[in-house]
């Protein structure tokens, strides 16, 4: 794209070797690399290599004693296969995803409802529904660590001055009541944020589409699943599947909230592969076991792609 | 006829007063349910240790005099101030390699109009969905190879992968929003492209540059698992993973100092939030719609 100096900016005013400059500064092609390839590199050498090494490990012998590598094989992915604890995480990984999913999903959309609609003190309401989303995950678990106490849970004391219970229950101390706690914490920080995510689809649905439909006489529960759910419906997927990749990758909750126990009822994934990668020091098992998120997680990221094309489309 | 359309009008006015009814306390509960956990931390981090360690004390109120000991002790007697400067050092520095990074790459993608322009944007998005729990072992490996290890670059160096993409996708949301118009005017006051975008592009979208330093920063404070795996000594730990491994001693937990780091780190990153929270549902909503 050439321009010359118009009337109003006498040349004058631009020095001999900002000219020059300019030549390239306005070149687009040229611009569009140069600015976008500081990205590129970056990421290339800080994801792209870190994930090929990350398969050329789960194929190593590589400890953190010993940093050598040296090939072995599929005698990871043999060892992995053949302990029970693998089979218990990745069973321990669906459940814990596909549980949370469908929770954060229903929630987050009832959620966004309330976020949109119009109130007294919204502010504070929406500062203190974002709170369990915007706190470091591993101090909101912290709270939660307490809140499930074997002794002092004022869940329990409230249940045992209700006369629901006699005894404690010993949230995380049980497999089947460990691991819906587990669940219940994914579920409660990530609401927010598929709150906020459909909301974005809420607000971006004309008005006159409500405002008709008003007029024809459909009442909240007919708008609600008539016009509202099919239009905001890529927008739902594609919080639900946020919600699916951040739980199914995560570690974090059932790390502080339980060390995967008891007896690895709570182990998933990638906290069996921090368990084995960094505390044990097999590299090249813990490699492996965090391999086995990809092939999932490849399929996730697809179905968001599809859901947002179907937003650009709509 | 009078009366029926008064009845009518009454009818609407009593549907009126019951969906307000309805609206407050769906609000009121879904604040509740969030905020029970912090709220109930608040009462807890005030409470003496013979209040707090009594199964039958009611855990809702004050049943011994509140006192602020364990407050203090959290400041004076345990690494956490520490922890919250190297929070804000690693958060300052990613913030500002975020916006070097993805400030020029978002304007390339939103306005250089390359026809590799969409797809490069939705790989970058992409990149995002890699998680930490996959590139932990191998990044560590490289962290050490740099000998990085035990040290805040480690997180600078590496929390960029994180944040860039989706500020990319954000900031392209907020470019798009600015009228072609502002730069071409500017062009043809003889600024060229990279003039224009420095000058008067820029400047336009400073809301949006304030938006994603928050949510950059947000991401940054919370992120645990690289953090739990590249720094293992306690004066170089950040709040995610110093609080919940350094405060906690054996099996000794100082609850209450717990309960009051996690409030006071918690409502500022919230309130930060909340603040920008319309920008960004806009910029999320804008960087998947076509020009």
């Amino acid at each position: 794209m050439t321009h010359a100096p118009t009337d109003r900016r006498p040349a004058a005013v631009q020095p001999p070797r900002a000219r020059a400059k300019a030549g390239l500064a306005d070149r687009e092609g040229f611009l569009a690399w140069v600015m976008l390839l500081p990205s590129v590199v970056y990421i290339v050498a800080l994801v792209g290599v870190p994930f090929l090494l990350a398969i050329a490990f789960a194929f190593s012998d590589v400890t953190t004693g010993d940093p050598s590598f040296d090939f072995a094989g599929f005698r990871n992915f043999d060892e992995i296969l053949t302990d029970g604890v693998f089979w218990r995480a990745l069973r321990n990984t669906l459940v814990f995803t596909l549980v949370s999913m469908v929770l954060i999903v229903l929630f987050g959309k009832v959620l966004a409802n309330i976020l949109v609609a119009d109130f007294h003190g919204k502010w504070f309401v929406r500062f203190l529904v974002l709170l369990p989303w915007t706190t470091p995950v591993a101090l909101s678990t912290i709270s939660w660590l307490w809140f499930l106490d074997s002794i002092y849970s004022p869940v329990d004391w409230v249940l045992r001055h209700l006369g629901l219970i006699d005894a404690n229950v010993v949230w995380l101390g049980r497999p089947g009541t460990a691991m819906a706690s587990v669940v219940a914490v994914q579920t409660w920080r990530l609401t927010p944020l598929a709150a906020v995510i459909v909301m974005a689809g809420l607000v971006a649905i004309p008005r006159d589409i409500d405002e008709a439909a008003r007029i024809d006489g459909a009442g909240f529960w007919r708008r609600m699943f008539e016009v509202t759910i099919p239009l905001t419906l890529p927008v739902i997927a594609v919080a639900g599947l946020f919600g699916a990749i951040m739980t199914f990758t995560d570690m974090t909750v059932p790390y502080v909230l339980t060390r995967g126990g008891p007896t690895h009822s709570t182990d998933v994934l990638a906290s069996w592969a921090y368990f084995r990668g960094i505390e044990g020091g097999d590299v090249g098992q813990g490699a492996a076991i965090a391999l086995f998120l990809f092939p999932l997680l490849l399929a996730g990221a697809i179905a968001i792609l599809r859901a947002v094309r179907r937003l650009e489309a709509g | 006829m009078d009366t029926t359309t008064e009845a009518l009008r009454r009818r609407y006015a009593r549907r009126h007063v019951a969906a307000r009814a309805g609206v407050y306390a769906a609000a009121i509960i879904a604040a509740l349910v969030c905020a029970l956990p912090f709220l109930w931390s608040v009462i807890s981090a005030f409470k003496q240790n013979q209040d707090l360690y009594n199964p039958e004390s009611n855990p809702f109120f004050f049943n011994k005099p509140a006192t602020p000991d364990h407050v203090t002790f959290l400041f004076t007697d345990t690494p956490f101030l520490t922890f919250v400067v190297n929070t804000l050092i690693v958060g300052a520095a990613v913030v500002a390699i975020t916006l070097a990074l993805a400030l020029p790459a978002a304007y390339s993608l939103a306005r250089l109009d390359r026809p590799w322009g969409t797809p490069m944007g939705i790989a970058i998005f992409m990149v995002y969905l890699v998680p930490p729990s996959l590139l932990f072992l191998s990044l560590t490996r490289v962290v050490v190879a740099l000998h990085l290890e035990d040290t805040l670059w480690s997180m600078i160096v590496v929390y960029p992968t994180i944040t860039v993409p989706v500020s990319v996708w954000l900031l392209i949301g907020f470019l798009k929003a600015v009228p072609k118009d502002v730069e071409e005017q500017a062009m043809v006051d003889g600024h060229s492209r990279l003039g224009a975008f420095l000058r008067t592009v820029l400047p336009l979208v400073f809301p949006g540059i304030v938006a994603v330093v928050v949510f950059s920063f947000t991401l940054t404070s919370s992120e645990f698992v690289y953090a739990l795996a590249f720094v293992s000594a306690s004066p170089e730990m950040v709040v995610s993973t110093g609080v919940p491994t350094q405060l906690v001693r054996g099996d000794v937990f100082f609850w209450q100092s717990l309960q009051a780091s996690t409030v006071i780190t918690a409502v500022p990153i919230a309130f930060l939030f909340n603040l920008f929270l319309d920008r960004f549902v806009a910029g999320f909503t804008m960087g998947a719609v076509k020009t």
